[in-house]
Formats: C-alpha cells, structure tokens, sequence
C-alpha cells in the first residue's frame, strides 16, 4: 500500500475507530483521512458499515473508541448545541433520500433556511429555487414526494443538503437503485458541486465504476479494516486480491460464491437426514 | 433409582433456571422500555416552550388530531346516548323514576363514558395514526435526516402532536358527552315520551360542575395525556421496518385501551370514593 498519497489538509480525520454493533465488530480500528475540497469515497461491500461510517461523523451514533475529529472539533466531544452548530454546516445525502412526506418539494428545500434563518420568505423563494435549478428541479417545485421518481427525490434531497451552503456533503450510496441517465446525472451533480461549491465530499458506495470516475481518493474497507486505499487509478492496480474482486466484480475469489457448506458430492450422497 | 432421582432434580432445575431466566429477561426488557418511554417524555416536555413560540405547529396538529377525530367522536357519541336513553328508560320507568332520565343520561356520559369512550375512540383514530406516521417518518429515515439538518425531531415533530393530543382530548371528550346527552333526549323525550322540560331541569338541579363536569376534564385531560405519550412513543420506538411499524401500531392501541381503562378506575376512586 502506497502512503506517499495520504491526504494532508484533512477536513475529517478519523483515528483509531473502533465500533461494534451487538457481537459484531464492525469498524476495528481504523483511521481515515478527508481531505478539504476532495471527493473521498468509501467503498466496500453491504453490510460492512459505511452508513455507520456517516452517521458516526454526524455525531448520531458514539464510536466505543478513536476519535472523530470534523474541522478541528471533535464530534463525540461537543455539547449538543455545539454538535447542532457543526451539523448545520454538514450537509448529508440519504440513501432514501429523507424527504419529509408530508410537505412540498419546495417545502423541503426551504425547511432548513426556515428552520435556522429569519430570512423572509421572498428571500427563501429566492433562494430555494436557486438551489433547485442547480439539480435542475426548479419545475417541480410544486411535487409532492411521493410524486417523484428516485432519482428526483435523490436530487430534492441534495438540493435540501445545500441550502444552509454546508462545507461538506456525506453520500450515502447515492447511485443505488438509479436508472443509468439518473446515476450519470447523480455523477455530474455531485462533481461539479463540489468544484463549484468548493465542498468537501464523502461518498459511501459500492458502485465502482461511478464512485471511481469522481472520486479523488477511495478507501476500500472489508469487515472493519481498510483492505485499500489510494487514487482510483492505484486501486486499479491494486495486488490484493480481495480489492481486485471487489473492483472487477468476479463471482469468485478471495469472497467465496458458495455459503460454506459441507462436501456437495458427501452432502447429495447422504442418507437425507433431515437438519436440526 | 438415586441416578434417576438426580437426573430428575437437574431437569426440575433447568426448568426453573429457564423461568427465572425468561422472567427476568422480560422484567429488564419492560423496565428499560419504561425508563426510555420516562426519558422521551421528559424530551417532549422540554420542547413545549419552542413550540409555544410557534403555534402554528401546535394549530396544524390540532387539526389533523383533533378536528379529524370529530366525525368518529360526534357519530358514537351519538350513538351512545341514544343507547343510554333507551336503557336508562326501561329501567327508571320501572321505579316511575323516568323523570331523572336526564340526570342519568348525562351523569354517566360526563363522568365515565365521555372521557373513557372518547379516548379509546382517540387512541384508535388518533393515535394509531399518530404511532405509524412517526414510525413511518423513522423507517425512511426522516427523523435522522431532521437530526443531521441540526432541527430537533423532538421538538419539531414530536412535542407539537403530544401538546395537540393533549389539548383535543378534553375538547373531544366535551363534544361527545355533548352530543350524547341530545341522542338520549332524543330517544328519551322524543320518542318514549319523558317529559322535555323534566329531562333538562332535572339534569341541571343535580348535576354539580366540580364533582361532574370538572372531574370528567381532569379525566380526560389525563387519558389525553397518556394516549398521546404512547402513541407517540411507540412510533419513535418502532423497529424501522414495515412490519415493525405495523407491530407499533397495534401496541399503541392495546397498550393506550389498558391504561385508559386501568386508570380511569384509579381516577374514579380518587374522586368519587368518598361520597
């Protein structure tokens, strides 16, 4: 593993985390580094914890060991009112998208700015339909969410995530479940945002190839280590087989295709006893 | 035989470790339970003067609480005078008492069945609703999503709706007993011929506000009070799932049915135990 490209000017570092989910272990012992205006992404199988990742740098779950430090403040140390301070400047993308139901698209734009400012509501029109012209939304600002299709919640919700203008922008698998012209659409959203915005960008996925063609730097965790980490092209490379798997997406290999199970020739030879 | 005796006394064992095992499981788990339903309670008190600040939260709950809850609470209430005036005559009638089938129809629904029945009415409309909506809001991830927006879900969703439940149970439960008192004089006076005037000044004479009607608020305020905090609760509760929002859902109205009824005895014999 090359650790010449380690990130320097880190907007959140992770060190030495440690959590665990009832006898699970799901993150051992592991740092990551995010650097300011950077796209990193986070990848690895389902179930390896990377909402968890995302909900501990929010400050919503408490890791039993590390630290998680987000523009100098530790997360886990702050009082509440000083975690809903950070927060406002963190914006984070669900995977559902977390509109509220029962209010309009441009409601759900507005909620946080009317939430947090006493700007008056000529202004926030102004500003929301800004917003929703940057995901290219402003015609539906009239939608309820359960009128729109995935990708348009996903991108009402982005729009929602950048209306208090946050430094950073968490995605959790924002590309799952998308229809090709939707995820391209996700792509260019995210990238060009965080140039334009000068964001700094985490994204949580396991779809390879869109997450790699944005991301800046990638860590690749497996069952609570980082099994890879590097620019995109130097995971590409990467010798380990286990990344290799990931990346190429073969059937077999370092993750096995078969559930473990006993000898199949023994197993379709036996007496057909029934289990348990 | 002393083999077999011991191989008995260890299989009696087991069964009694595995009681006492399930037994204290369950206690722990009902107390926990407990002790987050205190601590949420606490929360949403706590959010009380941020909403006061903004009553159009509080106004839109009101109406999706309160005022939705009116056809429902105005049609059994109905119902259940009609039915009070119908027994209550055959049975006064007897005595040639027919007279006080005003105090009779009216007694019953402002102390028992306007805040009891009301509240069971609430819990299954009200507040069943109230638990899926919150547990729904928490299975796609709309509280959490609230969190990171750095908006209190407590104080934004939650305590408006316990305030709105708790203000609308005392006005639902007066509607109903309300209503109920026309549909026994319309049974009573109208088709098995009380005498109207008798029906409303007998009424008037011996019903007292501070025994009757102030206790019958208390009573429902009470029952508002508990059948929003577990509607409420058991929404935020829920397991985030469909089905775990479904299972909520039925707890919330069993659970708010027995509290009601549990203490509604235990409000009774408070107030009326020493007459």
């Amino acid at each position: 593993m090359d650790n010449s490209v380690l990130p320097q000017n880190s907007l959140i570092s992770v060190k030495n985390l440690s959590f665990s989910r009832g006898n699970k272990k799901i993150f051992d012992d592991i740092s990551l580094e995010f650097e300011r205006g950077k796209i990193t992404a986070i990848m690895g199988p389902s179930g390896t914890g990377k909402t968890t990742l995302l909900k501990l740098i929010g400050g919503q779950l408490f890791p039993e060991q590390g630290t998680i430090s987000v523009d100098g403040n530790n997360v886990h140390r702050l009082r509440r009112s000083e975690l809903y301070n950070l927060r406002k400047r963190m914006g984070m993308l669900f995977q559902s998208g977390a509109l509220l139901t029962g209010m309009s698209v441009f409601d759900n734009v507005a909620f946080p700015l009317r939430e947090h400012t006493h700007l008056p509501e000529s202004m926030i029109r102004t500003l929301v339909l800004m917003k929703l012209q940057a995901v290219g939304l402003r015609g539906a600002r009239d939608l309820m969410p359960n009128e729109l299709s995935g990708g348009m919640a996903r991108r009402i919700a982005l729009a929602r995530a950048i209306a208090l203008d946050p430094m950073m922008i968490m995605y959790d698998e924002p590309f799952t479940g998308q229809d090709p012209i939707s995820k391209g659409a996700l792509v260019q959203l995210i990238k060009s945002l965080n140039n334009i915005l000068k964001l700094t960008s985490i994204i949580v996925s396991h779809d390879v190839l869109e997450t790699a063609a944005i991301a800046d730097y990638i860590y690749v965790i497996s069952e609570g280590k980082v099994v890879g980490q590097g620019r995109p092209e130097d995971i590409e490379q990467s010798e380990s087989d286990w990344v290799q798997q990931f990346m190429t997406g073969a059937a077999d290999g370092p993750v096995h295709f078969h559930y473990p199970a006993k000898d199949y020739v023994d197993d379709l030879l036996s007496t057909g006893k029934r289990y348990g | 035989m002393g083999a077999l005796y011991k191989q008995n006394d260890c299989e009696e064992h087991k069964k009694m470790i595995a009681f006492l095992d399930h037994l204290g499981k369950n206690t722990r788990t009902s107390f926990t339970k407990l002790g987050r339903g205190t601590f949420f309670l606490l929360q949403t008190l706590s959010g009380i003067l941020s909403v006061l600040i903004r009553p159009r939260l509080l106004f839109n709950q009101m109406y999706s609480v309160g005022v939705l809850s009116f056809l429902i609470i105005t049609i059994s209430g109905l119902f259940v005078g009609m039915v009070l005036g119908l027994q209550g005559y055959y049975i006064l009638s007897d005595f040639g008492a027919e007279e006080t089938l005003g105090v009779m129809v009216a007694a019953s629904l402002v102390r028992e069945l306007g805040p009891v029945v009301a509240a069971l009415l609430f819990a299954g409309r009200a507040g069943s609703a109230l638990t899926a909506e919150i547990g729904l809001m928490k299975a796609t991830e709309q509280l959490s999503g609230m969190e990171m927006m750095a908006v209190d879900p407590i104080k934004r969703i939650i305590t408006p709706r316990f305030l709105a439940g708790l203000l609308s149970m005392p006005l639902l439960a007066g509607l109903f007993s309300a209503i109920g008192i026309i549909g026994g004089q319309m049974v009573g006076a109208g088709l098995l011929g009380v005498d109207e005037g008798a029906y409303w000044s007998q009424m008037q004479a011996n019903l007292d506000f501070q025994d009757d009607i102030i206790n019958g608020v208390i009573k429902s305020i009470v029952f508002g009070f508990v059948a929003s905090w577990i509607a409420l609760f058991e929404g935020y509760d829920a397991i985030p799932t469909s089905e775990g929002v479904s299972r909520a859902t039925t707890r919330t109205v069993v659970n708010s049915a027995f509290s009601i009824l549990g203490l509604d005895f235990i409000l009774t014999a408070l107030m009326f135990g020493d007459n």
